[in-house]
């Protein structure tokens, strides 16, 4: 039988997975306790909470990490249960649209001028 | 007592289907294969694997209440009545309690169980220093019954491709194994997204093990070489 194995690609994907797990166990709770400790109830308060330009870059990181790491996430599921390959990449490519276009959104959110 | 059978007929073509039994059986020292046994006595058309009937050839196998164990040291008075008894899940059923193992072994075969080493044979035995043969603790015991990867929901979904628990601990025990010199083609052999990384870390293996091996560890130690290799 032809062997199909020995990719080299399980590892990496796997580190990306816990790097990323690792980085938002670290940001999530930064940014949990910096929004609870002064909830802001207005729009003007809501700018203000997000002009120091190190929480926009940390919220814009941890959004990335969790991106990445739910994209390691999705791809195992679709790989257990999606078998045949064209469907299979069409819910990657869905899946990678949504999650990269959130981060592209939260940039734009976070930068916006107006 | 009162038993469920899974019973199934290839030959009648009809489908599977539970079968209740009542046995006239004291539990107190008894096990579920003397039960099965006993059953098998009234009605030799039940079918099932043993061997040695004390949890060293591992071919009674069999889904007990739920949990894959060893039928021939399952006590059968810690058994909830009826006692459902049904064959190992995720593997064909040839007939009973009798599962197509072929699946399991392709896995286990995969990962080449047998010591590779090209160097010249020594005079004596090539020998091994206790620390050495310390790694080999917990992965050499096993027994290959599949009970841990028949209840592996990774198996089930991708027999075909991911190695199992039990494969893998056996790949681990060669990989530690200070007279094996492949060590690097086993790492390759693992390295794609399916053969070692479908394991989720569920842990039903350890859950399960008649033996009381812990494949996630084996996994995990496999992994951490990996990453070492790589990063």
């Amino acid at each position: 039988m032809k062997s199909t194995t020995g990719s080299h690609t399980g590892t990496g994907t796997w580190l990306a997975q816990r790097a990323t797990a690792a980085a938002l166990a670290l940001a999530l709770p930064i940014l949990i306790v910096y929004f609870l400790a002064a909830l802001p109830a207005d729009f003007a308060g809501w700018r203000a909470l997000f002009s120091p330009p190190w929480l926009r870059v940390l919220m814009l990181l941890a959004a990335a990490a969790l991106a990445l790491h739910a994209w390691v996430g999705m791809r195992d599921i679709l790989m257990d249960y999606v078998r045949p390959t064209g469907l299979r990449l069409a819910f990657y490519l869905a899946v990678i649209t949504i999650l990269a276009g959130s981060v592209v959104y939260l940039a734009a959110v976070l930068w916006s001028t107006t | 007592m009162k038993f469920r059978l899974y019973r199934y007929n290839p030959e009648t073509g009809a489908k599977p289907f539970m079968q209740d039994v009542e046995l006239d059986i004291e539990p107190a020292g008894k096990m579920l294969l003397d039960a099965l046994l006993a059953i098998k006595a009234q009605d030799e058309t039940l079918s099932l694997r043993r061997s040695c009937r004390e949890g060293v050839c591992g071919s009674d196998a069999v889904n007990v209440n739920g949990q894959n164990r060893l039928a021939c040291i399952t006590p059968l008075s810690e058994l909830k009545q009826p006692v459902e008894v049904r064959p190992l899940p995720g593997l064909p059923v040839i007939r009973d309690l009798v599962v197509d193992m072929e699946p399991f072994y392709r896995q286990y075969r995969s990962i080449k169980p047998w010591l590779v080493n090209d160097a010249p044979e020594p005079e004596v035995e090539r020998l091994q220093s206790p620390e050495d043969r310390a790694l080999l603790d917990g992965a050499y015991e096993c027994i290959l019954c599949a009970c841990c990867t028949t209840a592996c929901p990774s198996f089930w979904w991708n027999p075909d491709t991911f190695v199992g628990p039990a494969g893998l601990l056996q790949a681990y025990r060669f990989i530690a194994d200070s007279r094996d010199e492949a060590t690097a083609a086993r790492l390759d052999n693992l390295e794609d997204p399916y053969r070692l990384y479908r394991c989720r870390g569920i842990m039903n293996c350890v859950d399960v093990c008649p033996k009381g091996l812990n494949p996630t560890a084996a996994i995990g130690r496999i992994r951490s070489l990996l990453v070492k290799r790589r990063v």
